[in-house]
């Protein structure tokens, strides 16, 4: 069924502007959601212009001169500033992406900032990610091997093999592909996703595992891989340069050949 | 008094932190049988592990030959003779396992030919004690931390380990008899107040890098295990030795890691000369940080620096070919590109020290458990409180960390942790009741600053702190310096008085954990800038320009630092421990340190 009536507080308002220092030559404006689950009155939208002179250069750096120096009540995760944690995903001029990896100087215009869409908001730009890390959890990440490992050395893994895991290991689970894929807007409680059918492929493509046959028979279902319709948002959208798109693809093709 | 209303948790173990330290304890605990639940401010795989680069270090002697003896006497020379032999001794000769039980978790290492785990050369980690570098930092790419973190935290979902995600503790749950009976957290997403009661509370929060201005850590590394042990009237130690990276990228301070000049790099001045061949002619660029750093400083300070401002210096990697680049260091030469705009396979990449990780911290024995020292006995216990990682002293860094031994660190003393709690607890055993009072001190503090209303915002008192400490208590001290910057800090410490914040709410205040982690750091800084000013010498990471030598004789010891609730510091000390764990290694004695 199409829901069509918005849901509550999906209406979103123009809010307050702050006005760059007088002085201020080079004068950026950035547009961001806010919303306070405490009034539970509508979104909005306030708008603070920085100046970007006196700025470092990422989107992250206006946020945090923002709430330094502005507005300490602007809500949003960061932890690492180099793109490595995951925490400051968000959707950016349109896209999904990491904050702390986005030039300012890449964006026309003003700097429009959301919240990941589609997926529930805890408070202006953070929003709550147990589903994606419940399916995360449903897809038993975690090495399976019932050969015991050697006492006191490792198992081996030729280079080969090894090469195998890149573009897969290095994931960071900051859920830009999953919340930009329309698969998983409209069918998020069933469809694994694209982020999470990465990691699935990552323990598919490990030489030391041994549970392929499993974790295969638990994806074959219509609904946990099959919705990917190969749209690729996922691919264009991943900060990190990974391709989740073709992991996808390549689960489908590992579930081919063994029928 | 502040009315909430509480949620309780009764739990065998509470561990308090999820990054490689906490999570390795709880998936040893959770293993063993205990109740074990994991309190964490972010969730697990954005801890600050995740950051880490280089390497893992362990003699596997996979690449060349090499001992865990060597690895030992290297850690005891890098920590200038401040570190304790017992656990040095412990840490070096468990990491051989410690590393194979990560590669059957499922780290992705990187391999040789043969199919087993790479190792590079790294600071400090030498051959036949002293002789020329080895390779002994287990890698998977540059990108070991993350690798680490992440199948740490898939180990601890295998093992169905309790997890608390985006809680935030705010205190220790202290009882009359000294002991610690739990924690106190907000949860941020709900806006609610939880008490945890644990016969064993794990501290594992990480370091508190952001006591500087200008740091390699994350924004979280806050030092809120050190803050909250302050706030329980228990020392913290050896907080002057703060160790500078030499190479964190001019401007933004991120990372390139040690493992770059492992992997062939090298430093270069105004003059293109390349200087360390100067200060350490057997290591070179591959001396101890502490050496690198401070060489790197006396270049400048001459007047050698590279670029306009004649500030910084230069790192090569471009002569290592593409090729290396992107297959041993991809992550930094991202780095390089995005946060210096340079292409680290043309251009060399403009580097200056860095602040990096705090060698001191909460004081424990290599089991884990937090020491109360007082003057009959300077190793007593106290009861129920253990720490871990880079919040702990135990102290296998001293007066300076050898790269790759963090990683290391974390998961040995993690696993050390959980085989102490399982002795110490027996699963279910009943909890005896928790005066109110306890608890109600800690809330009074955090409603206090919730409707903080002063005039000073945190971000502008924070600001204030991350200068003064990088101005006064940096590469080089002096006492003039260190005795300026006591003087600001207390001015500023002064200042928390006038904080004010203006969310007031309980769902994701992060106007409000600013603050409670701003706290947190006061205590670090102050404890850091008066442990300084009373050291007169210099040992690894403290510099000391008026007291150049190593003062054996009166130095070898580890300071103590409390903080009274007038954010007065008052310091003391306790000995060394001069002494291995076993007899199968002798100890090392002291003597001068030359790379
Ligand atoms: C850029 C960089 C590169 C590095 N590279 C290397 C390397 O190559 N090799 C090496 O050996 N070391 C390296 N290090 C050092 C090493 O990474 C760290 O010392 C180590 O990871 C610290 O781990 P930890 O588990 O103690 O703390 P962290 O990983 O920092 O985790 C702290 C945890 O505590 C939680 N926490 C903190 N406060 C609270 C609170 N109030 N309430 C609830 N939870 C809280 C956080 O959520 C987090 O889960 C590097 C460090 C940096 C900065
Ligand atoms: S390729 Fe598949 S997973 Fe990626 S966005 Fe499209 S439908 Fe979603
Ligand atoms: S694949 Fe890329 S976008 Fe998706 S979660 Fe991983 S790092 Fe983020
Ligand atoms: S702050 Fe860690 S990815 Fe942006």
């Amino acid at each position: 069924m199409v829901e069509f009536a918005l849901p509550a507080n999906s209406r979103v308002e123009s809010g307050k502007t702050h006005k760059a220092p007088a002085g201020a030559k080079r004068v950026k404006a950035f547009q961001i959601y806010r919303y306070d689950p405490d009034s539970g009155a509508n979104p909005r939208v306030d708008t603070y212009e920085i100046d970007l002179d006196k700025c470092g250069p990422m989107v992250l750096d206006a946020l945090l001169k923002i709430k330094n120096e502005i507005d300490s009540t602007l809500t949003f995760r960061r932890s690492c500033r180099e793109g490595i944690c995951g925490s400051c995903s968000m959707n950016i001029d349109g896209t999904n992406t990491l904050s702390c990896l986005k030039p300012i100087e890449d964006i026309k215009g003003d700097v429009k900032i959301y919240p990941l869409p589609h997926m529930p908001v805890v408070k202006d730009l953070v929003t709550d990610l147990s589903m994606p890390y419940a399916q995360y959890e449903s897809i038993k990440p975690w090495m399976q091997a019932d050969t015991p490992p050697p006492p006191n050395a490792e198992r081996l893994q030729s280079p080969e093999e090894r090469a195998e895991l890149d573009g897969l290991w290095e994931c960071i689970l900051c859920f830009c592909c999953q919340t930009s894929c329309p698969s998983y807007w409209w069918n998020g409680d069933r469809y694994l996703g694209p982020s999470i059918l990465l990691q699935a492929r990552r323990w598919l493509a490990d030489s030391r595992d041994e549970a392929a046959g499993e974790r295969l028979d638990a994806l074959d279902d219509p609904f946990k891989l099959y919705r990917c319709h190969t749209i690729m948002n996922c691919t264009n959208t991943c900060p990190k340069g990974l391709n989740p798109g073709r992991a996808i693809s390549e689960i489908k093709r590992d579930m081919m050949l063994r029928r | 008094m502040a009315a909430y209303q509480i949620i309780d948790h009764i739990y065998d173990v509470v561990v308090v932190g999820a990054g490689g330290a906490g999570l390795r304890a709880t998936l040893g605990m959770a293993a063993t049988g205990l109740d074990t639940a994991c309190i964490t401010k972010v969730f697990p795989t954005r801890s600050h592990t995740v950051a880490a680069q280089g390497g893992v270090g362990a003699a596997l002697g996979n690449m060349a030959e090499d001992s865990w003896q060597w690895h030992m006497y290297d850690t005891v020379k890098g920590s200038d003779w401040l570190g304790d032999q017992d656990a040095i001794e412990y840490m070096c000769r468990e990491a051989i396992p410690a590393v194979y039980e990560l590669e059957h978790f499922g780290v992705p290492f990187s391999r040789t030919p043969e199919g087993k785990i790479y190792q590079r050369p790294f600071g400090g980690h030498m051959r036949n004690y002293g002789e020329a570098p080895v390779q002994r930092a287990c890698a998977a790419a540059d990108r070991t931390g993350h690798a680490i973190l992440h199948t740490l935290y898939q180990q601890c979902l295998k093992h169905k380990a309790k997890f608390f995600i985006e809680y935030f503790a705010t205190d220790l749950l202290m009882d009359a008899d000294g002991s610690c009976r739990g924690v106190l957290a907000w949860d941020l997403a709900e806006g609610t107040l939880h008490r945890f009661l644990a016969h064993e509370t794990v501290l594992a929060t990480g370091g508190y890098g952001r006591a500087y201005f200008s740091c390699t850590s994350a924004h979280t590394c806050t030092g809120d295990g050190n803050g909250m042990v302050l706030r329980a009237g228990l020392p913290v130690q050896d907080h002057e030795f703060v160790q500078f990276h030499p190479t964190g990228i001019y401007g933004s301070g991120c990372l390139i890691t040690e493992g770059a000049r492992g992997e062939g790099g090298y430093l270069t001045n105004s003059k293109g000369e390349r200087f360390m061949e100067r200060y350490a002619p057997t290591a070179k660029d591959l001396a101890s940080r502490d050496v690198v750093s401070r060489a790197m400083t006396v270049e400048i300070r001459e007047g050698r620096g590279v670029g306009p401002g004649a500030d910084h210096i230069h790192l090569h990697l471009e002569h290592l070919g593409a090729d290396v680049l992107h297959q041993r260091l991809p992550g930094i030469t991202e780095t390089a590109k995005i946060f210096a705009g340079v292409d680290a396979t043309r251009e060399p990449c403009p580097v200056l020290p860095t602040v990096h990780y705090n060698m001191g911290g909460i004081p424990t024995n290599y089991r884990g458990e937090v020491l109360r020292p007082t003057r009959d006995d300077p190793d007593a216990v106290c009861p129920g409180l253990m720490a871990i990682g880079e919040c702990a002293s135990v102290s296998v860094h001293g007066a300076n960390r050898l790269g790759t031994n963090s990683l290391l660190d974390i998961v040995v003393f993690g696993r050390a942790a959980a085989i102490r709690a399982s002795e110490l607890v027996k699963p279910g055993t009943k909890h005896k009741p928790l005066p109110e009072l306890v608890t109600q001190a800690a809330l009074d503090r955090f409603d206090a600053l919730r409707h903080a209303k002063g005039s000073a915002p945190t971000a502008a008192i924070r600001d204030s702190m991350q200068r003064t400490m990088q101005n006064d208590a940096a590469v080089f001290r002096t006492s003039a310096s260190l005795k300026e910057g006591c003087g600001k800090m207390a001015g500023v410490a002064a200042s928390m008085a006038d904080i004010g914040i203006h969310d007031r709410s309980m769902i994701w205040n992060s106007d409000l954990i600013e603050a409670l982690e701003l706290d947190n750091l006061m205590g670090c800084a102050l404890t850091t800038i008066h442990g300084a000013e009373a050291r007169h010498e210099s040992r690894g990471a403290h510099a000391h320009e008026d007291y150049p030598d190593r003062d054996d004789g009166n130095w070898m010891k580890h300071t103590l630092a409390w903080v009274d609730d007038k954010r007065r510091v008052k310091l003391d000390y306790r000995p060394v421990h001069t002494y291995t764990l076993t007899d199968e290694v002798e100890y090392i004695a002291p003597k001068a340190r030359v790379y």
